[in-house]
């Protein structure tokens, strides 16, 4: 495996401090929230954990689709690695999310819409990691992989609105003008935290699977 | 879409010429909703639930339907001499998915009643609007397990990952055509059928053209 | 008459995951020539006729089928190819008639369906469903789908595997019709004799280059 670039070790480095500072401001403070106390303080890993899942899979869908037009291997790489990046941090905003309806409905698990729809789209990508587990032959993967991505990517507004048309009982959708300014203050931190920390990852994973393709791709001819 | 004719009569003759293919799924599906009945509390829940368990079953169902008719093409490589003979890919897929929406039907038109009987079901609705919500919801179902089957079919050992691959992506689909369903059943007091058939038509439009576009990619080399 | 394809490809590679199926190879192929492709399991054979085909696309170097890119163009010239391969393309709950018919139908062509069963031996059994049918009969029957069009190049895998005397008989003379016809006929296999006394120009293959 080739070593990491300095880019990455920067980003890892830059999220971390940020992480570190973010979540010393999310934990001591910022006042606690009005309606949930100091539950609510989940919010700061929940909040920007659902963003950037968001944030990964959109690469994955923009690497998969410049697969299949370019064919460039690096592109399946890209798209592979954020894939997992989105999967991990999605079930990261599901697991905070159960952990947050607790305490705060007595259930753990709520069916709001972002809640479920975030579910569905975490179940679909995990379907497309394991779509990639049993294809051997890499440019296949990569092919399968892209077409799978992109099917699962075009769908989440749809699965979004019509869970939302079911469930349309929940609380309104909290946005920063309902919201302390020094909360959204530290959610974006905390989102620019872990978008660096999601780059060095893209780093990380890219490198991964550029060895394993190169371990299951014959090397380049010599000259006879 | 030249060739469309030829290649659907294919997709016909050979339901025709077994037909245990399909009579299977019509079993299949009514042996699901006779097992909701057992896991059911109570029979005015049974009753309730009578349009989700409807389309529990015919999803369930697909995923055996897109399987085997894969597994008819790929047993002699008919699939690679299909793409070489050439059938364009696009005509190929979209005649898959019609043979698989008419089967999909047939088996929901089959365990309707059946549903309608067991359960108790009321049904007060407009029975037009319910027919063009059965069959939008099966061609909804078909275009996705078409194209996931062909990958799943075709990779030693997969075909356990199409219900995992095509579940989570339906969820639209089979949302839409169980609401829908049971408002119809109860004779749509709200006058929400409109809008659920909406997003079916929406779901069935988005993956009938993401499907034509991206089939040849799984056929076709690289 | 329909003339032969020409074949012209420099460099020739593809790999299946790890290996090298074919690593490098130049070929030249005049139209209406005969060319027997020989070599060891693995050595490079069906790869070749695949791509060939336009059944896989080249991971290096070039080929051009009538001075056409073969990927590219692929769909103008995957009518004038037929490839034989060890896979019949047939499916087993159909008759051979409504197997020939389905092809036939696909391509628009009048479905000569019985002439073609009559030449190769099995109109007898046309109504059976092919399931029924030994692996010779069913070889039999994918040659025959091949012919229902006239290709200008035809590419046999081990034509004869599975097939008895009379069988064999029959691919000579299927071949021998096509050379006459002016097509290019290429064939892979492992006893030279099949092709004796025609006049063919050999090829052998070794660990995908040219022996």
């Amino acid at each position: 495996m080739r070593p990491p670039s300095k880019a990455e070790r920067a980003a890892y480095a830059i999220g971390l401090v940020l992480l570190i500072v973010g979540h010393g401001l999310a934990l001591f403070w910022v006042p606690p929230e009005r309606m949930m106390g100091e539950v609510g303080r989940i919010l700061y890993v929940h909040v920007p954990a659902a963003w950037l899942s968001l944030v990964a899979y959109t690469i994955s869908f923009g690497a998969a689709v410049g697969f299949l037009f370019t064919g460039r291997r690096s592109m399946d790489h890209t798209a592979v690695a954020s894939a997992e990046a989105g999967v991990v941090l999605n079930a990261l905003l599901l697991a905070t999310g159960s952990l947050f309806a607790r305490p705060t409905w007595g259930v753990w698990w709520t069916w709001d819409p972002r809640l479920t729809s975030s579910a569905v789209m975490w179940l679909t990508f995990v379907g497309v990691l394991l779509l990639r587990s049993v294809v051997h032959d890499p440019e296949r993967r990569a092919t399968w992989s892209a077409v799978s991505t992109v099917m699962a990517y075009v769908n989440i507004p749809i699965t979004y609105f019509s869970v939302q048309m079911w469930r349309s009982i929940h609380q309104v959708q909290s946005n920063p003008g309902t919201m302390d300014s020094d909360m959204v203050f530290v959610l974006r931190f905390n989102a620019f935290a872990v978008l660096f920390l999601l780059l060095g990852w893209l780093g990380t994973g890219r490198r991964i699977a550029a060895s394993i393709d190169a371990r299951e791709s014959a090397p380049p001819l010599e000259s006879p | 879409m030249t060739g469309l004719f030829g290649v659907l009569r294919r997709e016909a003759l050979l339901e025709w010429r077994r037909p245990g293919r399909w009579s299977s799924l019509v079993f299949f599906s009514a042996a699901v909703v006779l097992l909701v009945a057992f896991a059911s509390p109570s029979e005015a829940a049974l009753r309730e639930q009578a349009g989700g368990t409807f389309w529990v079953a015919i999803l369930l169902a697909s995923t055996r339907a897109v399987d085997q008719a894969w597994q008819v093409d790929l047993e002699n490589g008919a699939l690679e001499a299909l793409v070489l003979w050439p059938v364009e890919p696009a005509v190929l897929f979209y005649a898959k998915v019609l043979a698989l929406t008419a089967t999909l039907t047939t088996v929901a038109l089959a365990t309707g009643p059946l549903i309608l009987g067991m359960y108790d079901a009321p049904l007060r609705g407009d029975v037009g609007t319910l027919l063009l919500l059965l069959v939008t919801g099966c061609a909804g179902l078909a275009a996705p397990a078409t194209l996931l089957g062909a990958m799943t079919a075709q990779a030693r050992g997969a075909s356990v990952l199409l219900p995992l691959l095509l579940f989570p992506l339906v969820v639209p689909a089979l949302l839409a055509a169980a609401k829908g369903t049971s408002v119809l059943l109860e004779g749509d007091p709200m006058g929400q059928a409109p809008a659920w058939l909406g997003i079916l038509v929406t779901f069935t439009a988005l993956h009938w053209s993401l499907g034509g576009l991206l089939f040849g990619r799984i056929v076709e080399d690289g | 008459m329909a003339t032969g394809m020409s074949i012209a490809g420099r460099g020739l590679a593809r790999r299946f995951g790890p290996r090298w199926a074919l690593a490098g190879l130049d070929v030249d192929i005049a139209p209406g020539e005969l060319i027997g492709l020989t070599g060891p399991n693995g050595s490079g054979k069906s790869t070749l006729l695949r791509l060939l085909a336009t059944a896989l696309r080249a991971d290096a170097g070039w080929l051009k089928l009538d001075g056409q890119d073969a990927w590219g163009e692929r769909s103008e010239l995957r009518p004038a190819i037929a490839l034989a391969s060890h896979a019949t393309g047939l499916w087993d709950d159909l008759s051979a008639a409504e197997n020939l018919g389905v092809w036939a139908r696909m391509s628009g062509v009048a479905p000569d369906v019985i002439a073609q069963l009559r030449r190769v031996g099995l109109d007898p059994d046309r109504r059976d469903p092919i399931r029924t049918f030994s692996a010779g009969m069913k070889r039999r029957l994918a040659l025959a789908r091949l012919f229902l069009r006239r290709p200008r190049l035809a590419l046999l895998d081990e034509p004869s595997t599975a097939l008895d005397v009379n069988g064999r008989f029959l691919v000579r003379g299927l071949i021998e019709e096509l050379i006459s016809s002016g097509t290019t006929v290429v064939v892979a296999t492992h006893h030279r004799e099949e092709l004796d006394g025609a006049s063919v120009r050999w090829m052998a293959l070794q660990d995908g280059r040219a022996a």
